[in-house]
């Protein structure tokens, strides 16, 4: 049986297509234009990039910000509940999961059968997000993707005495300026997001093991950083920025064997 | 006897001169890279406009963000303790202070001998400062100066999802590819501003009479919208510039400092 997951993010669109257990495609793009766009944008790369046809596809799950926003979605379920559900598929050790999305953070605890226990969201402020790295990368005049290369070549965490995103922006131009190194700006950069995040996380308290997800996961120096505060090491899986869309997948999956069980 | 406020800010530099009976001249500039530089060309300034030879000044106080930094002050006094001289000088009947600068907001609460009884202040968030209608005015694309006079055109203001500056601006992007009108979002951008004033006014609990200074108080919309939002008149200072606030207590302590009364 196939079925899909789809997540409409605020920065990337993403679809896992599962057949049976086995994850058998993913695909990722950005958002550009509305989520019902993007939502469109997504289903017809699924079928240019695996040559899967919609109507093998027996049901999609949509979720994310823009999960209202998909036509072909015929279930809809949470952001929170997805990624519980679909870390729980990939490490059903993971007892917390941390998410840096594009325009949010989120911080879930969840028990041994991937139900959501407490969770924490931050998307009013943009300090706590991926926008943070996104603005100070461009201040730097780096690509966000080269953001881990630099962290390594630092050697110290410049400390950032602004939490703001805006304030930060002109803090960092003075370190700039100042000719501090840009491996010790980036490492200070994300040891800045990582105590933000951290806090939001030690909010609602943490428990081992703990999963990082989301796209800013793929950024090893993010990794590193976080690491460093939470004194603990992290999972972090190649399908990070999967999880949302994974857990859409699964729940679908899990609907149609309901409703074929009643 | 002459003396000097210097208040050092993150955006401007202010110097005001004192006799002890009234202000012989004033000068507000940009702050500079190195904050010393500032304080002297403002110093140089003032100086000139009052015809005064920098060295009759008999003493100085500096005051603001950068106020360890002013080379020729003789004592350096807090912002809060500044501000509240200079507008209890100015007002004496002032109970509540609301002072909007450049990357903070201030809100001092005082008694009727003008001494400070509590203040609460946000330097932690661009948001509700002056900064946040700076990044407004330029996505904008019009003068900071300019924003409050659009706003008041404005007859049905946006709404702002976050008080977030980051999030207000791509918000504002989003109206202006919509066709919204620039009047219309700058009424919005004002109405969002106050909004996040007016959480740290009621933190610390408002007494009338409610004074504003530092630079948004030229804002007269933003000014409106807090007036609107809080249900109380606010004083307007107009016999000396709002933004000079800070600079002219400075001068009175060091009137008082200098054996003055």
């Amino acid at each position: 049986m196939i079925v899909a997951g789809c997540d409409i993010g605020s920065t990337t669109a993403k679809a896992v297509i599962l057949d049976d257990s086995t994850i058998i495609a993913t695909i990722l793009l950005p958002v550009e234009g509305s989520p019902k766009d993007a939502a469109l944008l997504l289903l017809s790369s699924v079928q240019e990039k695996t040559g899967i046809q919609p109507s093998q596809i027996e049901a999609w799950c949509g979720t994310g910000y823009g999960q209202k926003n998909i036509p072909y979605a015929s279930i809809v379920e949470s952001e929170i509940v997805c990624h519980a559900k679909g870390i729980q598929f990939i490490d059903s050790d993971v007892r917390t999961i941390i998410d840096i999305g594009g325009q949010d953070a989120k911080v879930c605890r969840i028990d041994a059968y991937g139900n959501v226990q407490r969770y924490v969201y931050n998307d009013k402020c943009a300090s706590g997000t991926g926008r943070f790295l996104e603005i100070t990368a461009d201040v730097l005049e780096v690509p966000i993707t080269e953001l881990a290369i630099l962290d390594a070549k630092g050697v110290k965490e410049v400390t950032l005495s602004n939490q703001c995103v805006v304030f930060a922006e002109t803090e960092v131009i003075s370190l700039l300026n100042s000719g501090e190194d840009m491996g010790n700006i980036v490492k200070g950069l994300h040891r800045a997001l990582a105590s933000r995040v951290a806090s939001l996380a030690l909010s609602i308290g943490v428990e081992e093991k703990i999963a990082f997800t989301g796209g800013v996961a793929h950024n090893a120096g993010m990794v590193g950083a976080l690491e460093r505060v939470l004194k603990t090491k992290l999972v972090v899986h190649e399908y990070c920025q999967m999880m949302g869309a994974l857990g859409a997948a699964l729940i679908a999956q899990e609907r149609i064997k309901n409703r074929v069980a009643s | 006897m002459i003396v000097a406020g210097c208040d050092i800010g993150s955006l401007t530099t202010k110097v005001v001169l004192f006799d002890g009976k009234k202000i012989l001249a004033s000068s507000i500039i940009k702050s500079k890279p190195k904050p010393e530089d500032g304080a002297y060309e403002a110093l140089q300034q003032a100086c000139a406009i009052a015809t005064v030879n920098q060295d009759t000044i008999t003493y100085c106080v500096g005051t603001g963000y950068g106020r360890k930094r002013v080379p020729f002050a003789n004592d350096t006094i807090s912002e809060i303790s500044c501000h509240t001289k200079g507008a209890f000088y100015l007002y004496p009947n002032v109970r509540t202070i609301i002072d909007i600068g450049g990357q903070d907001c201030k809100v001092i609460s005082l008694n009727t001998q003008g001494e400070v009884d509590r203040f609460v202040t946000n330097d932690k968030c661009a948001a509700g400062t002056g900064r946040f209608l700076e990044v407004m005015a330029k996505v904008l694309k019009v003068e900071l100066q300019e924003l409050s006079n659009m706003a008041k055109k404005g007859n049905e203001a946006i709404t702002l999802a976050s008080a977030c500056t980051v999030w207000a601006q791509a918000d504002v992007i989003k109206y202006l590819n919509e066709g919204i009108s620039k009047e219309n979002i700058a009424l919005g951008v004002c109405k969002s501003m106050a909004k996040r004033v007016g959480v740290l006014v009621n933190q610390a609990s408002i007494k009338k009479d409610v004074c504003i200074t530092g630079g948004v108080a030229k804002n007269t919309a933003v000014v409106k919208e807090l007036e609107n939002l809080l249900g109380v008149t606010i004083i307007k200072i107009t016999n000396v510039d709002p933004q000079l606030t800070g600079a002219l207590g400075a001068a009175l302590f060091a009137y008082q400092k200098a054996g003055g009364k």
